[in-house]
């Protein structure tokens, strides 16, 4: 290095270096700060109504206290695991299409978009929509539909992050299984999946967290409920939508349960993408990039 | 054992590029041929008109004829079982990311079905002695990634993964460019042994790489194969004054 070419003034260097650092971290606080905030008001908010009889009874009627919302756990599980077997293997699938099979296609430019208009699609016309698809000629509010709703908002993002993240897999990869004879569905199956599944496991979490705080999409699909009930083909009570119900009421006890079902559904959604991570990070091997 | 190649008129396109331009040549079985010549004149898309790995890439296009013992692999068989017959170690070593060493050597009879595990184990052994790594490896089999070993150490992993579905031709486009010279050595080493059972084609910038391994080699350029002989004619004494320039250094 030339010293008339970079002049060592270390006073200046350091001032610039220090202003640049505290930004980033300042930059991060405000990032995190809204998460940190939101969360404990949750906590300050709803802790104190939290007990077991939260989580292992259904709702009071109005005027008695106590009373839980086992039944809304309940069916925000089911809902949304109706809603992840649609959603997950609809994505992945079209994600595979789109970085593997369609590169470069006409329909594969079309599938991208619409992809991204449904990404955009409001949540009260996704709800609409399967209430107009699947409740009207139904005639019934049901599980089923909430879950489709919520299913269908699964796929362009699933689809989408599934499509970056095969396409980051080196194409060296894919040579090397087509170059030892390997057919190249095989390959995209057990190779380039493979190889993308962190980033597509994330994309998928990313998806469930969104779709499982939804109210609008199951406001006229699976409708809520008062009862226990763990049938597909009938209305059925959802976190978001009871805490919806709650939170709008006018009485003081109701307000309290709304709190902490939203503090629950927030802990639970943490503690799935947590239970995930965990399970598909334990058959990685060690050095593995 | 390996087989001889015969290849005629072989023509090849990227697109609108034509980048092989009648190539006719026979690699005779159980010897090292080496290709030599600039970037870019054609050697790599030439090996891998070999396996029929060129046709992978959907803007391109193949004629000719190439014939790996007695089968025409343009007209009598499928991609995929050529490629089984016709090993390929690239040029940059790329393991499978996701897989243990062993599952990285029985990926190609694992994927196509063959589950035999005391068989399996045997094959795996026997490919990772044949590449030498096996030393160096065999107590990590199943608990390191192939990606945790080292440049070199990758490259004769990724060449026991090719031996393991029991070639008849194995190429090597640039098998130690990316490597460091004791790794290059060892690789070297390897082709000599190699030899005894499995043709090998061997691409390389490095001359004097060509020189030590190759009894036959091609000099290529602008897409046409310029001279091919003996190694020791192409080094010492070759025919064409395109040829002669080049191994002296004049251009390329």
């Amino acid at each position: 290095m030339r010293s008339d070419l970079f002049p060592i003034r270390s006073r200046a260097r350091k001032l610039t270096d220090y202003a640049v650092t505290s930004l980033a971290v300042l930059a991060t606080l405000l990032v995190v700060a809204p998460l940190v905030g939101i969360f404990g008001y949750l906590v300050y908010k709803g802790a104190s109504s939290l007990s077991l009889d939260f989580f292992l009874k259904g709702p009071k009627p109005v005027g008695e206290s106590g009373g839980g919302m086992a039944n809304a756990i309940a069916g925000s599980a089911l809902v949304l695991g109706v809603a992840s077997l649609i959603g997950i293997p609809l994505g992945i699938g079209g994600g595979i299409f789109l970085a593997e099979f369609g590169r470069g296609t006409k329909l594969a430019t079309a599938v991208r978009f619409t992809a991204d208009v449904l990404n955009g699609v409001p949540s009260i016309v996704m709800g609409l929509s399967i209430y107009a698809l699947i409740v009207l000629p139904q005639k019934h509010f049901s599980a089923f539909a909430g879950g489709v709703a919520l299913g269908i908002m699964m796929i362009p993002t699933v689809c989408r992050t599934s499509e970056e993240m095969l396409l980051m897999v080196p194409n060296a990869i894919r040579e090397a299984a087509l170059g030892i004879g390997v057919p190249n569905w095989r390959s995209v199956l057990s190779i380039t999946l493979k190889t993308a599944s962190p980033g597509i496991i994330t994309g998928c979490m990313l998806a469930f967290a969104r779709v499982a705080g939804e109210t609008a999409p199951l406001l006229f699909t699976a409708l809520g409920n008062s009862f226990w009930s763990t049938n597909l083909n009938e209305p059925i009570a959802a976190l978001p939508l009871q805490i919806y119900v709650y939170a709008l009421s006018p009485y003081d006890d109701w307000h309290r349960l709304a709190w902490a079902g939203a503090l629950v559904l927030i802990i639970l959604i943490v503690l799935a993408v947590s239970l995930v991570r965990f399970v598909t990070s334990r058959g990685v091997l060690k050095g593995a990039s | 054992m390996g087989v001889g190649i015969e290849v005629q008129n072989l023509n090849a396109w990227y697109g609108s590029n034509h980048t092989l331009q009648d190539i006719c040549l026979n690699i005779s079985a159980n010897q090292a041929t080496a290709l030599i010549g600039p970037s870019g004149c054609g050697k790599s898309t030439f090996v891998r008109c070999i396996n029929r790995m060129h046709e992978t890439n959907p803007i391109a296009r193949v004629t000719g004829t190439v014939r790996i013992g007695d089968v025409d692999i343009y007209k009598d068989a499928k991609p995929v079982e050529i490629r089984r017959r016709v090993g390929m170690v690239f040029q940059r070593p790329n393991p499978f990311p996701t897989m243990s060493i062993y599952d990285n050597v029985a990926a190609g009879l694992k994927l196509n079905g063959y589950s035999n595990r005391r068989a399996l184990d045997e094959i795996v052994e026997k490919s990772l002695r044949n590449s030498a790594l096996w030393d160096e490896v065999k107590d990590d089999l199943r608990k390191k990634s192939g990606a945790s070993l080292s440049g070199g150490q990758q490259q004769r992993l990724c060449i026991a993964r090719a031996l393991a579905v029991d070639p008849e031709v194995l190429l090597m486009d640039e098998p130690a460019s990316a490597l460091d010279p004791v790794s290059t050595s060892k690789i070297e080493d390897l082709i000599f042994q190699l030899k005894a059972q499995y043709t090998i084609v061997i691409v390389t910038h490095n001359m004097q790489q060509a020189a030590r391994v190759a009894e036959q080699t091609g000099f290529f350029l602008n897409g046409r194969m310029v001279e091919f002989d003996t190694t020791h004619k192409i080094f010492t004494n070759p025919s064409d004054k395109r040829t002669e320039d080049y191994i002296t250094g004049r251009f390329g």
